[in-house]
């Protein structure tokens, strides 16, 4: 097949060129536009860049233990944590079960409740009530992490052994309830930004058929905000893993793997925060604590990164 | 209708092929646009009538997964390579079947892309503002609700509100896909004079399902099926003696 040329050829002058030139000259608007795009792709790699320095400083503070000294079939299998004693033992499965266990109930706990309350957000409530509501959302996802460690150990501490009839008190339960409540109101607050995301458009000509209210958020609505629902338990998670003090509270912390959730436990962080005071700079002790981080860090790397596939596989069939 | 051969085509499209993924949406399509010609463009659901406008002024870059291949040239500049994307995209002004009030008022929906471009004088701003809605045949109906929200209005207002945000810019090439959808029949033979003044000033693509439209206005009519251009002509010589048997199906309303 023969294809008549482009007509433009170079050299052609009149006012044609001169339009042609036009769309070639990068005026002011475009410039800005450059310069803003450079910004912000400064501000974007920050973030890389902030990582890899929280990374470099966190690994070479325990480098030199975790090269030539520690065992890792120990640390990460050992189930004793016991880095004062004679001669010390660094098996931080205790730690690393117990940050689990903790964070699992602390879910159980504030998925349902969060979700419940994003959905009446976002779909029923209305005027007033909706912003009454989300004000006081907001206050609860305020409230500083120590008061609710003084819950955990004033009020669900006596709750709980009343109510189960156990001994112990500060347990991988009031850990988990205590975490739970503290990541629900970011959950609510991140869930229900999604739901209202999703165009009305939708909700019309769902509800237009005759769908039901609940047909229409479960059919329809959910679907449409799953990335973003996904976001709001992966940044729960988040707070509830890498919460420290409120933990140290309400587990007991003890420093052992724990069986049921009437055990206490001890976490990663709370570990971290309770013995960094006391191990002298530049020890062992120092060091495998920093090692503790790393883990901590790494495993904050991996759920992220599985949260992230979850969503783009969402969109992929979406 | 005789062309001038000293003034060259507004658009030339050579062998242009759309793919979304692995499916193609338009393919081997080549003709030119002349300027001040109003180019009707046919053809049933999925021929490739709103990928091929979508192409025209990059909008592709917007969607993950398109891919255009071949060669559009606008005002003999390959728009591929422009350097200034942004100033082709003023050059060319898209109005989409579904209507886009942007949550601006009725004023600022109107006067966002004189001040993009940077007019500032009120007095201007004002001009340009009553002569793009009197032009889309709104400025009676809004004349006195300038300031209340754009998304606010009705559906075929907020249409007619879209095509003259398009107008405002000043556009040398107008994208029209089935802009009457949402308007109704007496507002939309106005509108069709006004786009008939329109020729004088601009080049217009004119994307419908109305062919009747298309023969009203249009000066060449092209005819796509299942992304192919299938055939392309004057517009009466098209409706009156097409060549092919699938165009003329179609006119007769035999598929489609
Ligand atoms: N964003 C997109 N992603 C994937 N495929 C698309 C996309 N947009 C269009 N397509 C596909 O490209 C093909 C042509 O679509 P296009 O919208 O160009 O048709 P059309 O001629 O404008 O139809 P209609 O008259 O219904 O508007 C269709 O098969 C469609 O499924
Ligand atoms: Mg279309």
């Amino acid at each position: 097949m023969s294809r008549p040329p482009v007509s433009s050829t170079p050299g052609v002058t009149g006012p044609r060129a001169a339009e042609a030139k036009s769309l070639d000259r990068r005026d002011r608007a475009w410039w800005f536009d450059f310069g803003a795009r450079a910004a912000v792709f400064v501000g974007g790699m920050s973030a890389i860049l902030f990582i890899a320095a929280i990374f470099v400083f966190i690994g070479t503070q325990g480098l030199d233990f975790a090269i030539h000294r520690l065992s890792w079939s120990e640390f990460l299998f050992g189930t004793h944590w016991e880095p004062t004693v004679e001669p010390p033992r660094y098996g931080a499965l205790p730690l690393i079960a117990g940050t689990a266990w903790i964070t699992v109930v602390a879910m159980l706990v504030s998925a349902p409740l969060a979700f419940g309350a994003a959905v009446y957000v976002a779909e029923f409530a209305r005027g007033k009530q909706r912003e009454w509501l989300k004000i006081f959302i907001e206050l609860l996802a305020a409230i500083p992490s120590v008061v609710w460690g003084v819950i955990g150990l004033h009020v669900m501490k006596p709750i709980i052994q009343h109510v189960f009839d156990v001994q112990i008190g500060l347990n991988v339960l009031n850990a988990g309830v205590i975490l739970g409540l503290m990541a629900a109101p970011i959950i609510t607050t991140i869930a229900e930004d999604a739901l209202k995301a999703v165009p009305d458009t939708y909700r019309e000509a769902a509800e237009a058929m005759g769908a039901t209210r609940w047909q229409v958020i479960y059919r329809v609505v959910l679907p449409h905000a799953r990335p973003g629902l996904s976001a709001a338990v992966l940044l729960g998670i988040g707070r509830a893993f890498g919460e420290t003090i409120a933990v140290l509270m309400a587990s007991g912390h003890r420093l052992m793997i724990p069986h049921s959730v009437f055990d206490s436990a001890a976490t990663i962080t709370a570990t971290i925060a309770a013995e960094l005071g006391e191990a002298a700079k530049g020890s062992d002790h120092y060091q495998v604590l920093f090692v503790l981080g790393l883990l901590l860090f790494l495993i904050t790397f991996v759920i992220n990164l599985t949260a992230d596939w979850i969503v783009r596989g969402g969109r992929r069939r979406a | 209708m005789v062309t001038d051969p000293v003034i060259p085509p507004l658009l030339e499209v050579r062998d242009l092929s759309i793919h979304y993924g692995d499916k193609a949406a338009l393919s081997g399509v080549s003709f030119d646009i002349r300027q001040h010609e109003i180019f009707g463009i046919i053809g049933p659901a999925n021929a490739g009538k709103t990928s091929f406008l979508r192409a025209i002024n990059r909008m592709d870059d917007f969607v993950p997964g398109m891919r255009v291949g071949g060669q559009i040239c606008f005002a003999g500049r390959d728009v591929a390579t422009v350097r200034n994307l942004y100033a082709l995209r003023r050059r060319i002004g898209v109005v989409f079947p579904l209507p886009v009030g942007l949550p601006l008022s009725i004023y600022d929906n109107v006067a966002l892309s004189p001040r993009l471009r940077g007019v500032r004088r009120r007095a201007e701003l004002d001009q340009i503002v009553e002569r793009c809605l009197t032009r889309a045949a709104l400025w009676d109906e809004v004349k006195d609700r300038l300031t209340s929200l754009g998304s606010l209005l009705s559906g075929g207002q907020q249409q007619r509100l879209t095509i003259a945000r398009a107008l405002s810019q000043e556009p040398d090439l107008l994208l029209l896909d089935e802009f009457s959808i949402a308007v109704d029949p007496v507002t939309t033979m106005r509108i069709e004079e006004v786009l008939k003044e329109l020729r004088n000033e601009l080049t217009i693509v004119l994307v419908t399902n109305l062919v009747q439209q298309a023969r009203r206005l249009a000066d060449r009519t092209a005819f796509f099926l299942g992304g192919r251009c299938v055939e392309l002509d004057a517009t009466e010589a098209l409706f009156s003696n097409a060549t092919q048997q699938q165009t003329i199906d179609y006119l007769g309303g035999r598929f489609g």
